[in-house]
């Protein structure tokens, strides 16, 4: 395979005029198949995350106009008009529909363009088979269309910004009646059905993706590499895409029914409606149906966004701390069970919904036991930490960032899982505070903790480290100022979705802490363009990366520095430990990559190791690739 | 022109910013940095992290102490007082537990930096560490959801029969109140097909002689001391009742009627007095996104002692003395008893005929 060394970068250039025209199969592919169609999980996995990056600025930019309306609802946004046009009033200020249709798509965004389809998408392609040791996916194939599918499905939800009614303006979880009717909100008209067709091609991206890491991750081991041998990360990736398989066809049956009642008459979640000066025909739906149907996936969908997140910084922590990952069984066991749970607890999003009282305290119970696992997993993080050879790069920087938001955000879970203070907390800032940190800023980090550790992999260069040593702490303590605050002005009883608060005597304070927020909040927008800088500049002129930068155990970093399609040069290396032999007694490195067979190191084995040694030699005599 | 500036003093910043990197870059080049390795400076996270930490934790227990009366809302209910009892508890269990282990961890981060010359431990698991931090939040939580199980099923649990009920009813974007009257104390049937744009707005069945009485209010009107039971629906989409003094929440759904009921304890002016403020009143609002006046949705609530409070509603007048062409409406055999019922006079009875043809011409 002589041909996959090519240096990626040169060859962006080269192959690009008149590729379709021939016919004959090139093993390079021209630039349309190597690029565009391209089958190969790396190149699939970088469409992934420049698609993701692309969303999460115009998510981020949105976040930041809403922003300004809340931190300074007397600024004149007259120079907003060149960009948002009608939708800035004449006399200078947000609409508020608008501002309802910056809210809906900041968090639709966020939640499935970003955080499910960059994070997941990225990471899950580009780390499974190169983690576990495969040339490829189980269906390259079947994993293009997933991109293309996510393509289509962004295209259409973009589109829908520029309409002339804006998008759709529901709030994310798009509750009917209010997502039903046109004549109950400007979004609910051609903005919703936009929405709605975007997230069922979504699901239908999701699922063709989730399918293939499973069958990837199950059939596609290399030789050795046994499920007690995986990386977290693989692991988590795993779960994952079991939770998405499971739930998100609940969704996109939640959508379908809205969708019949939308156009097609049915009365699935319409009831008893008077609106716009007639009674409508619609009898016997339950707009409580499809907040169960919707909530049977947004709550795993948490645990969708989190868990990738949670398994690369595992991986990172681990390599940066120079230890072995503190209860690597108690790590998969706690993502196992915080995977089972994620699909009983959804309703304590429904505590005052009317919802029989009963069932919310069963759903209480429920909720309040996922704290335990949890718990569990930020116990292990901090205890990898100790006693560890702690090297600070910027993507061990951004997985403690991940561990402090899990901490600060999940903790506050104790009270909105306690159905008694959910009463006063529900739809309050409390729950935006809980959720930005614990699952959004959690999340964002485990991201750019997987960009910062595996962009050396991805393009052969490294980024530059001190660009993002003051992207992360410019962004950890914008992000602490973003949300912490918005912990009291939720207790204050602040509601969430609120164009302007100036209506209530009760909710009339926290002008400052709301213009603190808003001004950490383009701040931390602001630090994204470092970010950004460091990407594209780095791709084309970072320093050029070694094999293995970070001296990780995991099969990734065995491959050459510029991965060629099928990954290996030569055969795949057989594996024979686990991923986290780090600083192991006795060892000559602080490291032992797991394709290093025991007989290798007796000087570092533990006694049930050396009686591993026998079967090693029991193999089929495949080539074990040494790079030391 | 000032815009003009404003850019090109941006892209001047920027090219700065872009010339310091591209300098600092070749400098580090040129000093032959060895790659891969540890950077000598690579301790200093681990100083700002500690920096960090106790900035942040100053901040935040300086702020929660002396801004505490700007979020604490004060609570005007019998279970508010015990839900807000359970909530600082819960937050006593829970920054602890915060505080506690974000030190642990950002010590460490400092403590553990890297040291070329010392080795990290290897220290894959410890089962009884690992089976201690299983079972101590697992008893910890127990405790805080059985103590708010029970809070939940008191809250919970029927009304008593004698509790005063009141009708709450959420439309794009107000709410209106419906009492059941001073006569008979019982809400009159409604249906969503009666309502219309002259005067029903609350689709009242007057076929239901439970309705001849009732009266409507754009004030929440409430006794102190009585336990209030709040019957909730909305017309076009949810909506949700949220009373914060009282730590009140009830989402308003189309075809699906909700309850809520508590107990007020501070009449308005006893809160006034409270909190020295004169001007003090008690609010409602929507906390299920609505639409466009979604933040606008807002209701006075008014807690009188129950000597006023019957007062104040044998004040008012009812509905359908104030609608008194839907007098047609009513069953002939059941008119008179209506307008008894409602204190319309009797002889105006003609008069209200006329004008409910009018308004059905009208129509």
């Amino acid at each position: 395979m002589a041909t996959t060394d090519i240096h990626v970068h040169s060859a962006v250039h080269g192959h690009d005029d008149h590729g379709h025209d021939h016919e004959h199969e090139h093993h390079e592919g021209n630039f349309w198949t190597k690029y565009i169609f391209s089958e190969d999980h790396k190149v699939i996995a970088k469409q992934f995350l420049i698609t993701g990056i692309f969303w999460a600025l115009l998510g981020g930019t949105l976040s930041v106009i809403f922003r300004l309306q809340l931190g300074f609802p007397d600024m004149n946004l007259e120079w907003l008009k060149p960009v948002l046009g009608g939708w800035i009033t004449p006399e200078g200020k947000l609409d508020p529909e608008f501002y309802l249709a910056l809210v809906t798509m900041h968090g639709t965004i966020m939640v499935f363009f970003v955080l499910t389809a960059g994070l997941s998408g990225t990471f899950s392609n580009f780390l499974i088979p190169l983690q576990i040791g495969a040339r490829d996916m189980a269906s390259g194939f079947m994993n293009m269309l997933s991109y293309w599918f996510f393509f289509v499905s962004s295209v259409i939800m973009f589109t829908s910004l520029f309409l002339q009614d804006g998008p759709a303006g529901g709030g994310w979880v798009i509750y009917p009646p209010l997502s039903a009717l046109p004549q109950a909100i400007k979004g609910s008209g051609l903005g919703m059905t936009m929405w709605l067709v975007s997230m069922a091609l979504f699901i239908v991206s999701s699922l063709l993706g989730g399918i293939n890491y499973i069958t990837t991750i199950i059939n596609m081991r290399t030789k050795g590499m046994s499920f007690t041998r995986m990386p977290l990360t693989i692991w988590a990736f795993f779960f994952t895409a079991i939770i998405g398989l499971l739930s998100f066809p609940v969704l996109f049956s939640a959508a379908l029914l809205l969708i019949f009642d939308r156009s097609f008459g049915t009365s699935f979640f319409l009831s008893d409606i008077y609106i716009g000066g007639e009674a409508l025909p619609n009898v016997g739906g339950s707009p409580i149906l499809f907040q169960h149907l919707f909530w049977f996936l947004g709550h795993p969908e948490v645990y969708i966004v989190l868990l990738p997140a949670l398994g690369l910084s595992s991986e990172i922590i681990a390599t940066n701390s120079r230890k072995p990952i503190f209860g690597y069984k108690a790590m998969i066991g706690s993502m196992l069970f915080i995977g089972i749970l994620s699909f009983i607890v959804w309703a304590h999003h429904m505590f005052v919904t009317g919802m029989n009282p009963f069932l919310g305290s069963i759903f209480m119970l429920l909720t309040l036991i996922i704290a335990v696992p949890s718990a569990v997993k930020i116990f292990n993080y901090v205890t990898t930490l100790w006693q560890g050879n702690i090297r600070f790069t910027p993507g061990m920087l951004f997985s403690i960032g991940l561990v402090s938001f899990f901490l600060t955000g999940g903790i506050t879970g104790v009270f909105l899982g306690n159905s008694a203070l959910d009463i006063q907390l529900h739809d309050t800032y409390f729950v935006v505070a809980h959720f930005h940190l614990v699952m959004g800023s959690a999340s964002f980090f485990g991201m750019m903790a997987g960009v910062y550790h595996w962009f050396p992999k991805m393009f052969g260069r490294m980024m530059d480290d001190r660009l993002g040593y003051v992207h992360f702490w410019i962004t950890f303590i914008g992000v602490y100022l973003v949300f912490f605050p918005m912990h009291y002005i939720g207790i204050a009883g602040f509601p969430r979705r609120y164009y302007s608060w100036t209506n209530f005597e009760t909710f009339s304070g926290f002008a400052d802490l709301n213009m603190l927020v808003s001004i950490a909040a383009v701040a931390t927008l602001a630090a994204q363009f470092i970010f950004l800088f460091n990407f594209f500049y780095s791709i084309f002129r970072g320093r050029v990366a070694s094999e293995n930068p970070w001296k990780s155990n995991t099969l990734e970093w065995t491959t050459p520095v510029n991965v060629g399609h099928g990954n290996w040069p030569g055969a795949i290396p057989n594996v024979y430990r686990w991923p986290y032999d780090y600083s192991k007694p006795g060892a000559k490195d602080d490291y032992i990559p797991q394709h290093i067979p025991f007989s290798e190191t007796p000087e570092s084995n533990l006694p049930s190791e050396n009686e591993q040694i026998k079967l090693e030699s029991n193999g089929s005599g495949a080539i074990v690739v040494d790079k030391h | 022109m000032m815009s003009l500036i404003i850019g090109i003093g941006v892209v001047l910043v920027l090219t700065i910013l872009y010339l310091i990197f591209r300098v600092s870059r070749l400098v580090s080049i040129a000093k032959g940095k060895q790659q891969d390795e540890v950077s000598k400076n690579n301790g200093v996270h681990g100083t700002l992290f500690m920096v960090t930490m106790i900035a942040g934790l100053g901040a935040f227990f300086w702020y929660s102490w002396s801004h505490f009366d700007s979020y604490n809302l004060p609570v005007a209910s019998i279970h508010g007082e015990e839900t807000d009892m359970l909530f600082w508890v819960s937050m006593a269990v829970v920054v602890a537990a915060f505080v506690i282990i974000t030190i642990i961890m950002f010590v460490f981060t400092y403590q553990y930096k890297y040291d070329p010359n010392r080795r990290a431990k290897f220290y894959p698991d410890n089962h009884y560490l690992e089976l201690a931090w299983t079972i101590i939040p697992a008893i910890v939580l127990s405790l805080l959801i059985f103590t708010g199980l029970r809070s939940w099923n008191d809250i919970t649990s029927p009304a008593s029969a004698d509790a005063e009920i009141v009708e709450l009813v959420g439309q794009q974007f107000a709410w209106t109140a419906r009492y059941p009257g001073v006569k008979d104390n019982q809400l009159g049937n409604v249906n969503f097909r009666l309502i219309d744009n002259f005067g029903n707005e609350f689709g009242l069945d007057l076929s239901d002689k439970n309705s001849f009485d009732d009266f409507k209010s754009l004030e929440l009107h409430i006794p102190a001391g009585k336990e209030i039971l709040l019957k909730i629906r909305a017309k076009d989409v949810l909506h949700s009742v949220f009373l914060p003094h009282f730590r009140v929440k009830m989402d308003a759904v189309p075809g699906m009627p909700t309850q809520f009921k508590f107990t007020a304890t501070k009449t308005t002016a006893q809160m006034r007095e409270e909190l020295g403020n004169p001007n003090f009143n008690y609010e409602m609002a929507c906390t299920e996104i609505c639409g466009r006046g979604h933040f606008s949705m807002k209701m006075s609530v008014v807690v009188h002692s129950q000597e006023e409070f019957e007062e104040w509603k044998k004040s008012q007048e009812a509905w359908l003395k104030q609608n008194p062409s839907y007098l047609d409406k009513v069953p002939a055999g059941l008119r008179e008893a209506a307008m008894i019922s409602a204190g319309i006079p009797v002889e105006s009875l003609s008069n209200a005929a006329q004008s409910v043809n009018q308004a059905i011409s009208v129509n």
